[in-house]
């Protein structure tokens, strides 16, 4: 046992030629426009913002800002379509609609997938296997439901709210589109919707598919801009409900900004899941689950399972899995289909990233990266983990929202509980084992929203997401995405 | 030693987790020089075999002529790992291959179903080692091991092992016939420690034979050991690999799983006959630019 075991190596010896997925069947416009009242418009006062592709720092292309004029424009767009067509529209159209939306996304999702990898940074990979496909998901899933509300809700005699204002993130821009208008139309709502500004490009190609799925005008409309134009569709007075995900930060000044108003909220925000590894646990499927937790979409994700709890028992073993794994995992060009983690999503969010990588060194836990090629230009973060960690320091505290995990240890499941659930946040989490009495156990007394038991990360349309806390309010998903859009 | 094997504690196996693995293995993109230096590496790690009931010398000769030419149009090809025959075929084979780099495998054991005596099942053994085999594939007892007789197993893979002498051991677990991942990650860990120098998924007559998810099973077993006690272990997945296709990503699930160091013929095989002819193929593919027929490929 005293002799020394070689450390296995990953890189070097057979390693894989470039396989970048084409781009030469997208089409990328020079210059977008506010999508309006069926129309793409110009704003009103003339201003355009960048928006580039984080992997090599190039433009891609110029954004419509919207200003308060263009917001107040969209808002009386779909006041006018939810009054006079949308509300009148029987629930069965609405349904047809919705369909055709889906069955577009799936015909046109090669180049959605590929402008989301450009615009955003994620692999393709990704992009190809999930946003795409679960944004078509969830169109066909509230298709369905369309005609049947009563069904739904018997005897409540549900009907639509009628404006929705709906802000975005860049995490997940396609599918974030279709988690909010898809059940808004079900229930018959109309939608201005807000891409985040690093990432409008699938909103409005979405925009387009809109166009020629030929939904009555007004019905949906994508505006584009920043924190500002969030505010103002926030602030505007003929908004029935927001429904926003993105940071608890953002998400209490909404919060204050409309309260006191008869608008109705859904806010999903951040998160610092737990991921917790028992020593009964099938481990090579807990490390798979844990890499896919924390790395995938380079840690952009809300429900990320940011905070490793591994028994004691099996820390050695496991942590050394996971260290291996790490090794095989390719970081670079975004668009290549080997690439496992592709660029950070903005400037400013590997600056947050940096930050609290020399926070969590300088508070005294120890780094581990991968050795891996990182590419000049861009912007990138190798997958990290982080161990020696306190329940204290910020990088177990904080949401990081980048690449990097912090692991900590537990000998009890009380022990484990309590840890996992001292955090203001209650999104998710994860728990492995192969003991089902202890899954039940544990997921009952977990404050999250979604706990996933021996796998992680797993999305379905018919399934809730949401969660506790300052993680949020309100459900996304299943039946109960639809409650937030109906009065009753 | 039988105690602690009936009591051996493998780490459970979650099949939906170990699929989504497979996935993303699947989901990787092999192109040009990666694919060409894939495909040669393939075709070095084969187990050129034929274990037919209407097996004849002239078959076997001609099969080890192929496994040192495999295509003599394209130059500087490697030779495949091994010939694998039934036991009395071993003597022909070692005498065709003499000089070669190619290894003579025999199977063993009351191969491929295992219902014998020990004392039969060692002269076979011994059959093959005597006539100059270089390795030995033995089945296990199946039915013992499904019985809860670990013990058993073990020591029965134990036995020919020492039967086995110098030639090298490869244990197949016949993981068709086992029924679900924990048991195949169980026999895995008893064949290792029983002194396997190779655990090898399938005997090729029961379906499944070997697959991704199963391989990998068995490979994160041989990780395990590896990092216990730093000793080696070879895999061989057999039957249903027939396409280049699939072998490079067997090839990329060895290199992710337990690196670069596996990844030579020392350390894993495909038991396999009708592969070889679809990686000459895609190399004259990758040479030329287009597909020749099947009819260009000698079929040994």
């Amino acid at each position: 046992m005293s002799k020394k075991i070689e450390e296995l190596k990953f890189s070097g010896e057979w390693d894989l030629a470039p396989a970048p997925e084409s781009t030469n069947h997208i089409s990328v416009k020079k210059e977008y426009q506010l999508f309006i009242g069926g129309k793409f418009v110009k704003p009103k006062k003339g201003k355009y913002f960048s928006t580039i592709n984080p992997a090599t720092e190039k433009k891609l292309s110029s954004i419509a800002e919207a200003s308060k004029e263009d917001v107040d424009r969209a808002v009386k767009a779909a006041r006018k379509a939810h009054s006079g067509v949308w509300s009148s529209t029987s629930a069965k159209e609405r349904g047809k609609y919705i369909y055709r939306i889906a069955r577009l996304i799936q015909e046109k999702s090669r180049e959605f997938a590929v402008i989301e990898s450009l615009d955003g940074g994620k692999p393709i990979r990704e992009s190809r296997d999930v946003d795409i496909p679960i944004a078509a998901a969830h169109f066909f899933y509230y298709a369905g439901w369309a005609d049947k509300l009563n069904y739904a809700f018997p005897n409540q005699n549900p009907s639509s709210l009628g404006v929705a204002g709906q802000i975005i993130p860049w995490n997940f821009p396609l599918m974030m589109a279709a988690w909010k208008i898809a059940p808004a139309l079900a229930t018959g709502n109309t939608v201005v919707l807000k891409p985040a500004e690093t990432t409008s490009l699938t909103a409005l190609k979405l925009a387009e598919v809109i166009q020629e799925a030929d939904l009555p005008p007004g019905v949906v409309n994508i505006i584009t801009g920043a924190g500002a134009t969030g505010s103002d569709i926030v602030n505007h007075k003929d908004i029935d409900k927001i429904a926003f995900t993105g940071s608890t930060g953002v998400g209490k000044i909404i919060m204050k900004s409309i309260a006191g108003t008869a608008k109705k909220s859904t806010m999903e925000l951040g998160g610092k899941a737990a991921n917790i590894v028992f020593e009964d646990a099938p481990l090579d499927q807990a490390v798979e689950g844990i890499i896919n937790g924390i790395y995938f979409n380079q840690g952009h994700v809300c429900c990320a399972g940011s905070r490793l709890f591994v028994q004691e028992s099996i820390y050695d073993t496991l942590l050394r899995k996971l260290k291996d794994r790490m090794q095989s995992l390719i970081v670079g060009n975004p668009l290549d289909k080997n690439t496992d983690i592709g660029a950070i999503n903005s400037k400013e969010q590997l600056g947050v990233i940096n930050k609290y990588l020399s926070l969590g060194k300088k508070e005294g836990a120890d780094m581990f990266q991968p050795s891996c090629d990182i590419p000049s230009k861009g912007f990138w973060c190798a997958p990290t983990l982080f161990t020696n960690v306190s329940q204290s320091h910020a990088i177990a505290k904080e949401e990081i929202f980048g690449p990097v995990l912090a692991v900590q240890t537990f000998r009890t499941i009380d022990e484990v509980i309590t840890k996992a659930n001292n955090t203001p946040f209650g999104l998710s989490a994860g728990v492995w084992t192969d003991k089902g009495s202890k899954v039940f156990n544990l997921t009952s007394k977990m404050r999250a929203g979604v706990v996933w038991a021996n796998t992680y990360n797993k999305f379905d349309p018919t399934s809730p997401f949401g969660g506790y806390k300052e993680s949020g309010h309100g459900r996304e998903g299943g039946l109960h995405g639809l409650a937030p859009y109906l009065k009753f | 030693m039988n105690l602690s094997f009936n009591t051996l504690d493998s780490p459970s196996v979650d099949k939906v987790g170990i699929e989504d693995r497979i996935a993303r293995v699947k989901a990787r993109s092999i192109k040009k020089e990666a694919k060409i230096k894939g495909l040669k590496l393939a075709l070095n790690m084969i187990d050129l075999t034929t274990l037919e009931g209407i097996d004849t010398e002239n078959k076997v000769k001609q099969m080890c002529y192929k496994a040192r030419h495999l295509h003599d149009v394209y130059a500087d090809l490697p030779s495949v790992a091994a010939v694998c025959v039934y036991p009395n075929f071993v003597k022909t084979a070692v005498n065709e291959l003499k000089g070669s780099a190619v290894k003579v495998a025999s199977v063993a054991t009351a191969f491929p179903s295992g219902h014998s005596s020990l004392n039969i099942k060692l002269e076979d053994t011994k059959i093959a080692v005597d006539s100059g085999a270089d390795e030995v594939d033995m089945v296990i007892s199946r039915g013992r091991f499904h019985k809860g007789d670990y013990g058993y197993v073990f020591d029965e893979i134990a036995a020919v092992k020492a039967a086995c002498g110098k030639a090298r051991l490869k244990v197949i677990l016949e993981t068709g016939e086992l029924g679900n991942y924990d048991k195949v990650r169980k026999a895995s860990d008893i064949a290792i420690y029983a002194g396997a120098d190779f655990i090898k998924t399938s005997t090729g007559k029961i379906q499944p034979a070997a697959t991704l998810p199963v391989t990998l099973v068995m490979l994160e077993a041989i990780k395990d050991y590896y990092y216990k006690t730093g000793k080696m272990i070879g895999m061989k997945p057999a039957g249903g690999i027939s396409n280049a296709k699939l072998a490079l990503h067997y090839l990329i699930m060895v290199k992710e799983t337990l690196g670069n160091k596996w990844l030579t013929n020392k350390w894993f095989r495909f038991g396999a006959s009708s592969l070889a002819n679809d990686l000459l193929m895609q190399l004259m593919k990758q040479k030329t630019g287009v597909y020749q027929s099947t009819d260009y490929f000698s079929k040994d």
